[in-house]
Protein backbone atom coordinates (compact mmCIF):
# COMPACT_ATOMS: atom_id res chain seq x y z
CA UNK A 1 0.00 0.00 0.00
CA UNK A 2 1.34 3.68 -0.58
CA UNK A 3 2.39 5.80 2.21
CA UNK A 4 -0.33 8.04 1.04
CA UNK A 5 -2.97 6.30 1.08
CA UNK A 6 -2.02 4.83 4.78
CA UNK A 7 -1.83 8.33 5.59
CA UNK A 8 -5.32 9.33 4.20
CA UNK A 9 -6.70 6.75 6.58
CA UNK A 10 -4.56 7.54 9.81
CA UNK A 11 -5.89 10.82 9.62
CA UNK A 12 -9.47 10.11 9.09
CA UNK A 13 -9.73 7.43 11.82
CA UNK A 14 -7.48 9.61 13.72
CA UNK A 15 -10.16 12.70 13.35
CA UNK A 16 -13.09 10.93 13.80
CA UNK A 17 -11.60 9.38 17.16
CA UNK A 18 -10.53 12.80 18.49
CA UNK A 19 -13.75 14.53 17.41
CA UNK A 20 -16.43 11.61 19.17
CA UNK A 21 -13.75 11.27 22.29
CA UNK A 22 -14.10 14.86 22.71
CA UNK A 23 -17.73 15.19 22.48
CA UNK A 24 -17.47 12.31 24.83
CA UNK A 25 -15.61 14.01 27.66
CA UNK A 26 -16.51 17.44 27.16
CA UNK A 27 -20.09 16.51 28.28
CA UNK A 28 -18.34 14.85 30.86
CA UNK A 29 -15.93 17.65 31.96
CA UNK A 30 -19.31 20.23 31.33
CA UNK A 31 -21.09 18.08 34.03
CA UNK A 32 -18.29 17.96 36.17
CA UNK A 33 -17.66 21.79 35.74
CA UNK A 34 -21.17 22.80 36.18
CA UNK A 35 -21.47 20.74 39.54
CA UNK A 36 -18.43 22.20 40.76
CA UNK A 37 -19.22 25.77 40.23
CA UNK A 38 -22.51 24.52 41.68
CA UNK A 39 -20.74 22.96 44.24
CA UNK A 40 -22.11 19.81 43.84
CA UNK A 41 -20.00 17.00 42.91
CA UNK A 42 -21.70 15.71 39.24
CA UNK A 43 -20.98 12.53 37.77
CA UNK A 44 -19.53 9.71 40.46
CA UNK A 45 -20.91 6.34 40.25
CA UNK A 46 -19.55 5.17 36.69
CA UNK A 47 -16.13 4.30 36.74
CA UNK A 48 -13.97 6.29 39.20
CA UNK A 49 -15.03 10.21 39.02
CA UNK A 50 -17.59 9.03 36.84
CA UNK A 51 -15.18 8.78 34.11
CA UNK A 52 -17.06 5.96 32.36
CA UNK A 53 -20.48 7.94 32.59
CA UNK A 54 -20.19 9.26 28.82
CA UNK A 55 -19.22 5.45 27.69
CA UNK A 56 -22.48 4.22 29.37
CA UNK A 57 -24.48 7.44 28.02
CA UNK A 58 -23.67 6.66 24.21
CA UNK A 59 -24.28 2.92 24.75
CA UNK A 60 -27.47 4.32 26.05
CA UNK A 61 -28.23 6.56 22.65
CA UNK A 62 -27.24 3.99 20.43
CA UNK A 63 -29.06 1.27 21.84
CA UNK A 64 -32.26 3.60 21.76
CA UNK A 65 -34.69 3.34 18.73
CA UNK A 66 -35.14 6.09 15.83
CA UNK A 67 -38.26 7.63 15.99
CA UNK A 68 -39.66 9.01 12.77
CA UNK A 69 -42.73 10.71 13.65
CA UNK A 70 -45.38 11.31 11.48
CA UNK A 71 -45.49 13.93 9.33
CA UNK A 72 -41.82 14.73 8.70
CA UNK A 73 -40.02 15.82 6.02
CA UNK A 74 -38.48 11.92 5.41
CA UNK A 75 -35.52 12.78 3.81
CA UNK A 76 -34.37 16.14 5.42
CA UNK A 77 -35.15 14.46 9.13
CA UNK A 78 -32.44 11.70 8.29
CA UNK A 79 -30.13 13.96 6.60
CA UNK A 80 -29.68 16.65 9.23
CA UNK A 81 -28.02 15.30 11.88
CA UNK A 82 -25.96 14.26 9.41
CA UNK A 83 -25.10 17.25 8.25
CA UNK A 84 -24.37 18.74 12.22
CA UNK A 85 -21.61 16.20 12.14
CA UNK A 86 -20.03 15.65 9.03
CA UNK A 87 -18.90 19.50 8.59
CA UNK A 88 -17.31 19.76 12.14
CA UNK A 89 -15.24 16.63 11.26
CA UNK A 90 -14.41 17.99 7.64
CA UNK A 91 -13.27 21.35 9.47
CA UNK A 92 -10.63 19.31 11.47
CA UNK A 93 -8.81 18.61 8.16
CA UNK A 94 -7.24 22.04 8.19
CA UNK A 95 -5.93 22.58 11.68
CA UNK A 96 -2.88 22.37 12.16
CA UNK A 97 -2.65 20.23 15.84
CA UNK A 98 1.44 20.79 15.24
CA UNK A 99 3.80 21.86 12.97
CA UNK A 100 3.48 18.59 11.38
CA UNK A 101 0.51 17.00 12.73
CA UNK A 102 -1.74 18.38 9.74
CA UNK A 103 -4.25 16.23 7.81
CA UNK A 104 -4.22 18.59 4.96
CA UNK A 105 -2.32 22.07 4.67
CA UNK A 106 -3.91 23.53 2.41
CA UNK A 107 -3.80 27.23 1.44
CA UNK A 108 -7.02 28.72 1.69
CA UNK A 109 -7.74 26.02 5.34
CA UNK A 110 -9.56 29.40 6.94
CA UNK A 111 -11.83 29.71 4.25
CA UNK A 112 -12.55 25.82 3.77
CA UNK A 113 -13.43 26.05 8.00
CA UNK A 114 -15.80 28.71 7.33
CA UNK A 115 -17.24 27.63 4.07
CA UNK A 116 -17.80 23.94 6.57
CA UNK A 117 -19.24 26.25 9.61
CA UNK A 118 -21.81 27.94 7.82
CA UNK A 119 -23.07 24.14 6.40
CA UNK A 120 -24.19 23.47 10.39
CA UNK A 121 -26.46 26.67 10.21
CA UNK A 122 -27.89 24.76 7.26
CA UNK A 123 -28.54 21.56 9.33
CA UNK A 124 -30.27 23.14 12.54
CA UNK A 125 -32.47 25.05 9.91
CA UNK A 126 -33.50 21.49 7.80
CA UNK A 127 -33.83 19.71 11.52
CA UNK A 128 -35.95 22.24 12.92
CA UNK A 129 -38.62 22.38 9.46
CA UNK A 130 -38.08 18.80 9.05
CA UNK A 131 -39.06 17.89 12.08
CA UNK A 132 -43.12 19.73 11.72
CA UNK A 133 -43.16 20.82 15.28
CA UNK A 134 -43.77 24.78 15.91
CA UNK A 135 -41.19 24.70 18.52
CA UNK A 136 -38.25 23.42 16.03
CA UNK A 137 -39.45 25.67 13.46
CA UNK A 138 -38.86 28.59 15.64
CA UNK A 139 -35.97 27.61 16.96
CA UNK A 140 -34.33 27.21 13.80
CA UNK A 141 -35.74 30.70 12.58
CA UNK A 142 -33.80 31.59 15.75
CA UNK A 143 -30.80 30.20 14.97
CA UNK A 144 -30.52 30.96 11.44
CA UNK A 145 -31.41 34.70 12.14
CA UNK A 146 -28.39 34.41 15.17
CA UNK A 147 -25.67 32.72 12.85
CA UNK A 148 -26.49 35.92 10.20
CA UNK A 149 -25.77 38.58 12.67
CA UNK A 150 -22.66 36.58 14.40
CA UNK A 151 -21.20 35.83 11.12
CA UNK A 152 -20.80 39.78 10.26
CA UNK A 153 -18.21 40.58 13.47
CA UNK A 154 -16.74 36.96 13.37
CA UNK A 155 -15.94 37.37 9.47
CA UNK A 156 -14.83 41.40 9.50
CA UNK A 157 -12.48 39.81 12.13
CA UNK A 158 -10.98 37.31 10.06
CA UNK A 159 -10.29 39.87 7.42
CA UNK A 160 -8.70 41.89 9.82
CA UNK A 161 -6.71 39.24 10.43
CA UNK A 162 -5.59 37.83 7.16
CA UNK A 163 -5.07 41.61 5.99
CA UNK A 164 -2.14 41.02 9.17
CA UNK A 165 -1.14 37.09 8.63
CA UNK A 166 -0.98 37.94 4.46
CA UNK A 167 -2.16 34.20 4.17
CA UNK A 168 -5.10 32.19 4.69
CA UNK A 169 -3.17 29.04 5.77
CA UNK A 170 -3.16 28.05 9.44
CA UNK A 171 0.11 26.28 9.59
CA UNK A 172 1.80 29.57 8.14
CA UNK A 173 -0.21 31.81 10.77
CA UNK A 174 0.84 29.69 13.54
CA UNK A 175 4.58 30.12 12.54
CA UNK A 176 4.50 34.13 12.41
CA UNK A 177 3.73 33.79 15.83
CA UNK A 178 6.84 32.22 17.54
CA UNK A 179 6.86 33.40 21.38
CA UNK A 180 4.26 35.29 23.26
CA UNK A 181 5.35 39.45 22.85
CA UNK A 182 4.56 37.86 18.79
CA UNK A 183 1.29 36.12 19.51
CA UNK A 184 -1.47 38.14 17.14
CA UNK A 185 -3.90 38.84 20.64
CA UNK A 186 -0.71 40.66 21.80
CA UNK A 187 0.66 41.97 18.42
CA UNK A 188 -0.10 45.75 19.34
CA UNK A 189 2.14 46.97 16.47
CA UNK A 190 -0.60 45.70 13.92
CA UNK A 191 -3.94 47.25 16.07
CA UNK A 192 -3.60 48.68 19.13
CA UNK A 193 -7.46 47.10 19.29
CA UNK A 194 -6.11 43.00 18.79
CA UNK A 195 -6.96 41.82 22.61
CA UNK A 196 -10.82 43.51 21.59
CA UNK A 197 -10.44 41.49 18.13
CA UNK A 198 -10.13 38.38 20.20
CA UNK A 199 -13.08 38.93 22.35
CA UNK A 200 -15.04 39.31 19.82
CA UNK A 201 -14.16 36.77 17.94
CA UNK A 202 -14.14 34.34 20.70
CA UNK A 203 -17.97 36.17 22.02
CA UNK A 204 -19.09 34.93 17.80
CA UNK A 205 -17.59 31.98 18.14
CA UNK A 206 -19.89 31.43 20.92
CA UNK A 207 -22.79 32.53 19.32
CA UNK A 208 -22.26 30.44 16.43
CA UNK A 209 -21.68 27.52 18.12
CA UNK A 210 -25.37 28.30 20.04
CA UNK A 211 -23.56 28.40 23.18
CA UNK A 212 -25.11 29.80 26.26
CA UNK A 213 -25.52 32.58 27.08
CA UNK A 214 -26.35 32.55 23.16
CA UNK A 215 -28.14 28.77 23.17
CA UNK A 216 -31.98 30.74 22.31
CA UNK A 217 -31.75 27.87 20.04
CA UNK A 218 -32.54 24.87 22.43
CA UNK A 219 -34.56 27.59 25.01
CA UNK A 220 -35.63 25.00 27.30
CA UNK A 221 -37.86 26.80 28.89
CA UNK A 222 -39.41 28.11 25.61
CA UNK A 223 -39.08 25.52 22.88
CA UNK A 224 -38.81 22.09 24.56
CA UNK A 225 -35.26 21.38 23.30
CA UNK A 226 -35.57 23.28 20.01
CA UNK A 227 -34.44 22.20 16.97
CA UNK A 228 -34.06 18.52 18.38
CA UNK A 229 -37.24 18.04 19.58
CA UNK A 230 -38.38 15.74 17.43
CA UNK A 231 -35.02 13.34 17.75
CA UNK A 232 -34.13 10.11 19.59
CA UNK A 233 -31.31 8.17 19.79
CA UNK A 234 -28.17 8.73 17.97
CA UNK A 235 -30.20 11.90 15.44
CA UNK A 236 -30.20 13.79 18.94
CA UNK A 237 -26.70 12.03 19.73
CA UNK A 238 -25.04 13.46 16.24
CA UNK A 239 -26.43 16.82 17.10
CA UNK A 240 -25.02 16.34 20.34
CA UNK A 241 -21.85 15.45 19.26
CA UNK A 242 -21.59 18.34 16.25
CA UNK A 243 -22.24 21.11 19.20
CA UNK A 244 -19.28 20.12 21.00
CA UNK A 245 -17.24 19.39 17.94
CA UNK A 246 -18.32 22.83 16.69
CA UNK A 247 -16.93 24.08 20.75
CA UNK A 248 -13.27 22.35 19.54
CA UNK A 249 -13.10 23.78 16.30
CA UNK A 250 -13.89 27.08 16.80
CA UNK A 251 -11.25 27.11 20.01
CA UNK A 252 -8.82 26.01 17.99
CA UNK A 253 -9.60 28.81 15.31
CA UNK A 254 -9.05 30.88 18.50
CA UNK A 255 -5.99 29.29 19.54
CA UNK A 256 -4.51 29.22 15.94
CA UNK A 257 -5.40 32.73 14.86
CA UNK A 258 -4.35 34.64 18.71
CA UNK A 259 -2.91 32.47 20.90
CA UNK A 260 0.33 30.64 18.43
CA UNK A 261 -1.31 27.30 18.19
CA UNK A 262 1.13 25.13 18.67
CA UNK A 263 3.92 26.87 19.54
CA UNK A 264 5.29 27.55 22.70
CA UNK A 265 5.00 31.40 24.81
CA UNK A 266 8.41 31.31 25.29
CA UNK A 267 9.81 29.82 21.87
CA UNK A 268 11.09 26.72 23.60
CA UNK A 269 9.23 23.38 23.29
CA UNK A 270 7.10 23.89 20.84
CA UNK A 271 4.16 21.11 19.98
CA UNK A 272 0.76 19.58 20.10
CA UNK A 273 0.83 19.59 24.10
CA UNK A 274 1.06 23.45 23.51
CA UNK A 275 -1.85 23.19 21.45
CA UNK A 276 -4.21 20.79 23.48
CA UNK A 277 -3.24 23.33 26.69
CA UNK A 278 -4.73 26.30 25.01
CA UNK A 279 -7.64 24.45 23.58
CA UNK A 280 -8.85 23.16 26.71
CA UNK A 281 -8.16 25.93 28.60
CA UNK A 282 -10.44 28.04 26.64
CA UNK A 283 -13.20 25.39 25.82
CA UNK A 284 -13.07 25.11 29.59
CA UNK A 285 -13.64 28.86 29.47
CA UNK A 286 -16.77 28.19 27.64
CA UNK A 287 -18.00 25.97 29.90
CA UNK A 288 -17.29 28.50 32.58
CA UNK A 289 -18.86 31.13 30.82
CA UNK A 290 -22.02 28.91 30.01
CA UNK A 291 -22.57 28.11 33.96
CA UNK A 292 -21.88 32.15 34.93
CA UNK A 293 -24.47 33.47 33.07
CA UNK A 294 -28.32 33.52 31.93
CA UNK A 295 -29.73 32.89 28.86
CA UNK A 296 -29.92 36.36 26.65
CA UNK A 297 -33.21 37.57 25.58
CA UNK A 298 -33.27 37.36 21.59
CA UNK A 299 -33.02 41.52 21.01
CA UNK A 300 -30.26 41.22 23.59
CA UNK A 301 -28.53 38.66 21.31
CA UNK A 302 -29.39 40.88 18.09
CA UNK A 303 -28.98 44.23 19.94
CA UNK A 304 -25.31 42.95 20.81
CA UNK A 305 -23.90 41.99 17.39
CA UNK A 306 -25.34 44.87 15.39
CA UNK A 307 -24.83 47.45 18.03
CA UNK A 308 -22.12 46.92 19.27
CA UNK A 309 -19.62 43.92 17.73
CA UNK A 310 -20.04 44.57 14.05
CA UNK A 311 -19.15 48.62 14.79
CA UNK A 312 -16.01 48.13 16.47
CA UNK A 313 -14.99 45.11 15.06
CA UNK A 314 -15.78 47.49 11.58
CA UNK A 315 -13.56 50.08 13.94
CA UNK A 316 -11.04 47.75 14.09
CA UNK A 317 -10.63 46.79 10.68
CA UNK A 318 -10.42 50.17 9.66
CA UNK A 319 -7.61 51.08 12.31
CA UNK A 320 -5.80 48.01 11.19
CA UNK A 321 -5.79 49.36 7.69
CA UNK A 322 -4.45 52.33 8.45
CA UNK A 323 -1.61 50.92 10.71
CA UNK A 324 -0.88 48.18 8.07
CA UNK A 325 -0.72 51.15 5.60
CA UNK A 326 1.34 53.98 7.94
CA UNK A 327 3.80 51.57 9.33
CA UNK B 1 -21.73 58.78 22.71
CA UNK B 2 -20.04 58.90 26.31
CA UNK B 3 -23.08 56.65 27.44
CA UNK B 4 -22.30 54.22 24.83
CA UNK B 5 -19.07 53.05 25.57
CA UNK B 6 -19.53 53.12 29.49
CA UNK B 7 -22.30 50.86 28.91
CA UNK B 8 -19.71 48.92 27.51
CA UNK B 9 -17.29 49.18 29.81
CA UNK B 10 -19.86 48.69 32.53
CA UNK B 11 -21.53 45.70 31.27
CA UNK B 12 -18.07 44.13 30.37
CA UNK B 13 -16.94 44.36 33.92
CA UNK B 14 -19.85 43.37 35.30
CA UNK B 15 -19.51 39.75 33.35
CA UNK B 16 -15.87 39.87 34.52
CA UNK B 17 -17.40 40.10 38.43
CA UNK B 18 -19.59 37.08 37.55
CA UNK B 19 -17.47 34.64 36.28
CA UNK B 20 -14.82 35.70 39.10
CA UNK B 21 -17.76 34.41 41.53
CA UNK B 22 -18.43 31.32 39.74
CA UNK B 23 -14.76 30.45 39.74
CA UNK B 24 -14.04 31.07 43.40
CA UNK B 25 -16.89 29.17 44.15
CA UNK B 26 -16.08 26.74 41.86
CA UNK B 27 -12.38 26.17 44.00
CA UNK B 28 -14.83 25.84 47.47
CA UNK B 29 -15.71 22.46 48.77
CA UNK B 30 -19.34 20.81 47.79
CA UNK B 31 -21.94 21.14 50.07
CA UNK B 32 -24.11 18.74 48.84
CA UNK B 33 -24.89 15.40 51.01
CA UNK B 34 -24.29 12.38 49.29
CA UNK B 35 -27.86 10.67 50.72
CA UNK B 36 -27.28 7.20 50.26
CA UNK B 37 -24.11 7.18 51.65
CA UNK B 38 -24.27 9.84 54.34
CA UNK B 39 -27.72 10.23 56.44
CA UNK B 40 -28.26 13.39 57.82
CA UNK B 41 -28.91 14.68 61.35
CA UNK B 42 -32.15 15.27 61.57
CA UNK B 43 -32.78 18.58 63.43
CA UNK B 44 -34.08 18.85 66.92
CA UNK B 45 -37.76 20.06 65.79
CA UNK B 46 -37.97 17.23 63.42
CA UNK B 47 -40.91 15.31 63.70
CA UNK B 48 -41.24 12.02 62.50
CA UNK B 49 -43.69 9.27 63.86
CA UNK B 50 -44.19 9.26 67.80
CA UNK B 51 -41.71 6.98 69.66
CA UNK B 52 -41.48 5.46 72.91
CA UNK B 53 -39.08 6.57 75.26
CA UNK B 54 -36.43 4.68 76.95
CA UNK B 55 -35.91 4.85 81.20
CA UNK B 56 -33.01 4.20 82.08
CA UNK B 57 -33.18 0.11 82.07
CA UNK B 58 -34.49 0.25 78.50
CA UNK B 59 -38.18 -0.22 79.63
CA UNK B 60 -40.60 2.27 79.20
CA UNK B 61 -41.99 5.25 81.16
CA UNK B 62 -45.38 4.28 79.92
CA UNK B 63 -48.53 4.47 82.63
CA UNK B 64 -51.40 3.44 80.45
CA UNK B 65 -53.72 6.13 81.05
CA UNK B 66 -54.74 6.87 77.99
CA UNK B 67 -54.42 10.28 77.38
CA UNK B 68 -52.48 10.44 74.24
CA UNK B 69 -55.04 7.88 72.66
CA UNK B 70 -58.37 10.22 73.70
CA UNK B 71 -56.35 13.49 72.96
CA UNK B 72 -55.49 12.09 69.43
CA UNK B 73 -57.80 14.03 67.26
CA UNK B 74 -57.52 11.33 64.22
CA UNK B 75 -57.64 8.31 66.71
CA UNK B 76 -54.72 6.77 65.76
CA UNK B 77 -53.53 5.26 68.88
CA UNK B 78 -54.60 2.50 70.64
CA UNK B 79 -52.63 1.85 74.20
CA UNK B 80 -53.39 -1.46 75.81
CA UNK B 81 -52.25 -2.49 79.85
CA UNK B 82 -52.79 -4.78 82.14
CA UNK B 83 -51.96 -5.02 85.96
CA UNK B 84 -49.13 -6.69 87.18
CA UNK B 85 -47.40 -8.02 90.42
CA UNK B 86 -44.40 -5.37 92.50
CA UNK B 87 -45.97 -2.38 89.56
CA UNK B 88 -48.00 0.48 90.69
CA UNK B 89 -50.08 1.36 88.17
CA UNK B 90 -50.49 -0.84 84.66
CA UNK B 91 -47.81 -1.75 82.48
CA UNK B 92 -47.76 -1.29 79.08
CA UNK B 93 -48.84 -4.23 76.73
CA UNK B 94 -48.98 -2.62 73.52
CA UNK B 95 -48.74 0.52 71.70
CA UNK B 96 -50.56 0.61 68.14
CA UNK B 97 -49.66 3.80 66.29
CA UNK B 98 -51.79 3.74 62.97
CA UNK B 99 -49.66 6.62 60.92
CA UNK B 100 -51.41 6.43 58.11
CA UNK B 101 -53.78 8.50 59.43
CA UNK B 102 -51.58 10.93 61.80
CA UNK B 103 -51.57 14.64 61.04
CA UNK B 104 -47.86 15.07 63.50
CA UNK B 105 -49.93 17.22 65.45
CA UNK B 106 -48.28 16.47 68.48
CA UNK B 107 -51.14 16.51 71.03
CA UNK B 108 -50.01 13.40 72.17
CA UNK B 109 -46.39 14.26 73.22
CA UNK B 110 -47.72 17.35 75.40
CA UNK B 111 -51.01 15.56 76.66
CA UNK B 112 -48.17 12.65 78.03
CA UNK B 113 -47.40 13.52 82.00
CA UNK B 114 -44.73 11.45 82.45
CA UNK B 115 -43.08 11.72 79.10
CA UNK B 116 -42.81 8.74 77.71
CA UNK B 117 -43.43 9.43 74.31
CA UNK B 118 -41.59 11.87 71.48
CA UNK B 119 -41.40 12.54 67.96
CA UNK B 120 -38.43 10.37 66.14
CA UNK B 121 -36.39 11.31 63.95
CA UNK B 122 -37.19 8.46 61.37
CA UNK B 123 -37.50 10.21 57.98
CA UNK B 124 -36.77 6.83 55.63
CA UNK B 125 -40.22 5.88 55.70
CA UNK B 126 -41.47 3.48 52.55
CA UNK B 127 -43.75 0.54 51.82
CA UNK B 128 -46.56 -0.78 49.21
CA UNK B 129 -48.87 -2.07 52.37
CA UNK B 130 -51.02 0.11 54.18
CA UNK B 131 -49.93 -2.55 57.28
CA UNK B 132 -46.59 -1.06 56.80
CA UNK B 133 -47.44 2.13 58.89
CA UNK B 134 -48.98 0.49 61.78
CA UNK B 135 -46.79 0.08 64.18
CA UNK B 136 -46.51 -1.86 67.64
CA UNK B 137 -44.36 1.12 69.16
CA UNK B 138 -43.47 -1.59 71.69
CA UNK B 139 -42.28 -4.02 69.85
CA UNK B 140 -40.28 -1.46 68.40
CA UNK B 141 -38.58 0.13 70.96
CA UNK B 142 -37.65 -3.96 72.48
CA UNK B 143 -36.09 -4.28 68.51
CA UNK B 144 -34.46 -0.82 69.71
CA UNK B 145 -32.72 -2.33 72.73
CA UNK B 146 -31.73 -5.64 71.17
Amino acid sequence: MDSELIRVIAFLVGIIAFAALNAAYLVWLERKGAAHIQRRIGPKEVGPFGLLQPMVDGIKLMTKQILIPDGVDPVLFRLAPILAMVPAIMSFVTIPFSETLVARNINVGLLMIFAFASVNVLALLLGGWASNNKYAVISAARAVSQNIAYEIPMLITVITMVMITGTLNLNEIVAQQPNISQWYIFRFSASPLMPVAFLIFFICSLAETNRAPFDLGEAESELVAGFHTEYSSMGFGLFFMGEYANIVIGCSLAVVLFLGGWQDPFGLYPGVWWFLLKLYLLIFTVIWIRWTFPRTQFYGLLNLSWKILIPVSMFNLLLTAGFLKVF
Amino acid sequence: MGAYFKEIFTGFWSLLVGMSITIREMTKPVVTEQYPYEASVMTSRFRGHIELVPNEEGGNKCIVCGMCMRSCPSACITVEGEKREGIKGKALTRYRLDFTRCSLCGMCVESCRPGAIRFSKDYNLAGTKKAAYIFDLLKRLEEQNK
